[in-house]
């Protein structure tokens, strides 16, 4: 099987290299865009397995990119942006986008995020597994069963479906709209609360230590990310 | 129920009535003749000259706010009241101020006769109901006003206010300046006749009698005409008996032979007085309408000026000239400043006296000359009401030393409120043209901020992120070179913090944050901020002491985590390695309070407040200056709670620094959503 094709769309000529420079050592395969319409024809000739994507470029909002290509893609998509620019990460979350990296970021976040988007990507097709275990938590989806080290949990039928959802979605970032629809519908957009409030409660059950959470992990003022294990 | 129902026929007869004004204005020419519908109560109240007007005022405006109804206050201003003496005139006017004042719709309308311009107003405004003075011992023989309105208008309810009784000849000796006599126009009565005379001598072999008398009555229209009524009286009653002396048979006395004489100068004696009456009236009343006309087009050129004026100065300026040219007054403008205080505008000819000015500001009613108060103050101050607020003041100087008459009153008072509309006008241009600067200037400040980030930040994301490329370049680099790599990328990360410090602090102070606030769980802005800084805690034992208690709280996750990540790391540069650190909160009254401790040395003493000083350090040691405690004191700020750091002392000594938040409670939301998930039927077991 080839390497894994990564595309890489930066504007910025020594960001680009670091980002190629460590993917390479990794042994992927990586493109490069320094536009968004030349990101757009790479998407689109190249067919990447996964694109790292600057939201700020010179010729147009990343955003636009994300959009056109999830008309036709489903590869991952890595944002990189700047820090309080939370409306920014949220709009490329909301739009597609499956999990963003804040500059400056190291060459290991950027290979930690990498890999676990990519392992989603290539499990994509193993879906359907009756079962998802994460450090002493099964949760049977056949039987809609949660067990913590052998006991038996009690979660709500709100908080077996917002663990669920999560797990589902493992690695990706979930804003909090995309949970709310997920869970309460269209029409509480306004009520990120909610999910708060549950998520909380889910901790407590879930977590070892619920303030430092090593499975269900927040993303200040943007969502949460479920990861599998540390 | 009734008194819905009494609501809602209220409703429909103002719909009823306001639709019908609309009809009867259109139809103006012809709606005069109409009689009054009574869609709707509403009263006039007619003011006469005198003292009775105030009664008459009270009376009405009682009544109207009784039943609730809208009125008017009329004083005709006809010919004949011409030569009512100007006091009564005066208290004519202070009753129709009085009446505005009490919310009338006050109107000075003309007419040939009162009765018939009092029934015209009430015809075209639909009023059904005249409220009148009546006045005890009135001469018998005179129809009274009532009598008169009623033949007029059989369809209107008359009501009668009783008035005091005069107090006979006070008031002229009191106040009214003596007469003017017009002895140019007696004289110029007696030239006429004695020409006349003169003339119809030389010719009265030719003309016949008829002709002379009909010769006298032209003497008499035209002195009526150039001198008005008292001449051209003078003239008939001249006419008369020169016409018997001279030329009626036996001529040069004043006999006559034949008694049908007697009829022609009865006859002769009445034409010429009433043509004289009617001739002087006609003019009175053109003079008037001549005046009106003036004033009118000297108002509409003003408000066409002001409405051009774009500073106050302009205002002043157009004021003065409109004043000048009017009533040949010099007056002042004084405009009130954002802090009330009165400023007079430059272009001021008249002397102010500021005690006065401001008396007249600070009540809101006229002072000065002719007016209640300060009456000996030489000027007349009006005040400049716009529909806001007062603007200001106007002060006004009459050139002669006489009391300014009703119409030139009103003058005063329409260029007053047209001067203070445009006084509001400019004002609020004014305040328009700051508001975009400041939106401007805004707008350039977060674009440059933006700008200014996004240029900082990427050069440093390159080399922290080039630093780590280096390490995985090939050949692998040597210890020492692997160690300078790592020693640029923290370096760079360091810079990268300070960097987004000076640019939080600058949009914190500049205002432009917007808070993203939320209802959170503490406990998840606290795991967030431990996740952050897990790398520069490196293992330190952090205790979390969240008490079950504390409720949401309405927060701006990212910036209340940066707070949170500041204290950590601070704690962390200032306490000595592996000491343990505990984050607590727990609910006090209204607030919550949150608390991050250390086991340090503690602040330096007397310091505890320095600290949160940009560019303060807790000691000398420390590597980099900062504005940390300072940002997350103007974040908590922002979210509407308090900031301070204290020692803790345990056992008479210092066991460590303690930075206490303050947060308020608020009132979180109760709603968890249990209730409006969609769930399948089957989602648990």
């Amino acid at each position: 099987m080839n390497e894994p094709r990564i595309l890489i769309v930066e504007d910025e000529a020594n960001i680009r290299r670091f980002v190629r420079l460590t993917l390479a050592a990794e042994g992927y395969e990586v493109f490069e865009a320094a536009s968004l319409e030349r990101g757009l024809i790479e998407a689109g000739t190249r067919r990447p397995d996964m694109l790292v994507l600057d939201l700020g470029l010179p010729d147009g909002d990343g955003i636009d990119l994300i959009r056109d290509l999830r008309a036709w893609s489903q590869a991952p998509v890595i944002v990189l942006s700047a820090r309080s620019r939370e409306d920014d990460k949220i709009a490329a979350l909301d739009a597609g986008a499956d999990d963003y990296l804040v500059k400056p970021f190291g060459a290991g976040e950027l290979l930690a995020r990498v890999r676990a988007q990519l392992r989603r990507w290539q499990d994509r097709t193993a879906d359907g597994a009756p079962q998802i275990a994460f450090g002493d938590v099964v949760v049977d989806l056949v039987k809609r069963s949660v067990t913590h080290a052998g006991d038996a949990l009690h979660l709500t039928p709100i908080e077996y479906r917002l663990l669920v959802h999560l797990a589902q979605h493992g690695g990706r970032v979930l804003t909090h709209l995309q949970l709310l629809q997920a869970i309460w519908g269209p029409g509480h957009s306004e009520d990120s609360h909610y999910v708060r409030v549950h998520m909380a409660n889910l901790r407590k059950k879930i977590e070892a230590d619920p303030s430092r959470p090593r499975h269900l992990l927040t993303e200040a003022g943007v969502g949460y990310r479920f990861v599998m294990s540390e | 129920m009734i008194a819905l129902r009494e609501l809602a026929l209220r409703r429909t007869a103002d719909r009823v009535d306001t639709q019908m004004q609309d009809w009867r204005r259109a139809a103006q020419g012809g709606a005069l003749g109409q009689p009054v519908w009574a869609t709707r109560d509403a009263l006039l109240a007619c003011i006469g000259p005198g003292e009775g007007g105030e009664a008459v005022v009270r009376s009405t405006a009682r009544l109207a706010t009784q039943s609730d109804l809208p009125w008017h206050a009329v004083f005709v201003d006809a010919p004949a009241q011409q030569r009512v003496d100007p006091a009564a005139r005066q208290q004519a006017l202070r009753a129709l101020k009085l009446a505005q004042d009490l919310g009338a719709m006050t109107v000075t309308p003309t007419g040939i006769g009162v009765a018939q311009a009092l029934v015209r107003y009430a015809r075209e405004h639909n009023l059904s109901r005249l409220v009148l003075g009546r006045r005890q011992g009135r001469r018998r023989w005179r129809l009274s006003m009532t009598e008169r309105l009623a033949d007029l208008t059989p369809d209107m309810d008359m009501l009668q206010v009783p008035l005091p009784k005069k107090a006979p000849g006070r008031q002229r000796a009191a106040d009214t300046p003596a007469k003017k006599p017009h002895w140019p126009g007696y004289a110029a009565a007696v030239a006429a006749c004695a020409l006349v005379a003169l003339l119809a001598g030389a010719l009265h072999g030719v003309l016949e009698l008829t002709n002379i008398v009909m010769l006298f009555l032209l003497a008499v229209v035209g002195v009526a005409l150039l001198y008005g009524r008292g001449p051209a009286t003078l003239a008939a009653l001249l006419g008369v008996a020169m016409f018997d002396f001279f030329f009626v048979p036996p001529r040069m006395s004043f006999n006559v032979s034949d008694v049908q004489y007697l009829i022609t100068f009865a006859v002769m004696l009445v034409v010429a007085l009433v043509i004289g009456q009617l001739t002087a009236g006609l003019r009175a009343q053109a003079h008037a309408a001549t005046e009106r006309e003036g004033r009118v087009r000297g108002l509409y050129q003003m408000a066409r000026e002001l409405s051009a004026a774009l500073a106050a100065e302009q205002v002043a300026e157009i004021g003065a000239r409109f004043l000048q040219a009017e009533l040949g007054a010099r007056s002042a403008l004084l405009v009130a400043d954002d802090a009330n205080r009165l400023r007079l505008q430059p272009g001021a000819s008249a002397e102010v006296d500021m005690a006065v000015a401001q008396w007249c500001f600070d009540r809101g009613e006229a002072a000065g000359r002719g007016t209640d108060t300060l009456a000996p103050s030489a000027a007349l101050m009006l005040p400049l009401k716009a529909p806001m607020r007062l603007r200001g003041v106007l002060a006004v100087l009459p050139a002669q030393a006489m009391l300014l008459t009703l119409e030139q009153r009103q003058l005063l008072d329409t260029c007053a409120s047209l001067l203070a509309i445009s006084l509001e006008r400019i004002h609020y241009i004014q305040v328009a043209q700051s508001t975009t600067v400041q939106m401007e200037s805004e707008r350039l400040r977060n674009s440059l901020l933006a700008a200014i980030s996004h240029d900082l930040r990427t050069p440093l994301a390159a080399m922290v992120g080039l630093a780590d490329a280096l390490a995985l370049t090939q050949p692998a680099l040597a210890g020492e070179q692997a160690e300078i790599a790592q020693a640029i990328r923290a370096s760079s990360l360091r810079m990268s913090v300070l960097v987004n410090n000076l640019l939080d602090m600058g949009r914190l102070e500049s205002g432009s944050v917007q808070l993203r606030r939320q209802w959170q769980p503490l406990e998840e802005v606290v795991g967030s901020a431990l996740a952050a800084c897990a790398p520069s805690l490196q293992g330190r034992d952090v205790a979390v002491r969240l008490a079950p208690e504390v409720p949401l709280l309405h927060l701006d996750a990212a910036l209340f985590e940066c707070v949170l990540v500041n204290l950590l790391e601070n704690a962390v540069k200032y306490t000595p390695p592996a000491t343990p650190l505990q984050i607590a909160a727990e609910p006090q009254g209204e607030a919550v309070r949150i608390t991050v401790d250390d086991e340090g040395p503690g602040l330096p003493p007397g310091r505890e407040e320095a600290v949160f000083e940009k560019f303060e350090r807790g000691s000398k040691e420390a590597a980099a200056p900062g504005v940390g405690l300072a940002i997350c004191r103007a974040i908590v700020q922002a979210h509407g709670g308090r900031m301070h750091g204290e020692n803790r002392i345990v056992d008479g000594r210092v066991a460590g620094a303690r930075f206490v938040i303050t947060l308020p409670r608020g009132e979180p939301p109760q709603d968890d959503g249990s209730q409006a998930a969609v769930l399948p039927d089957n989602a648990m077991p």
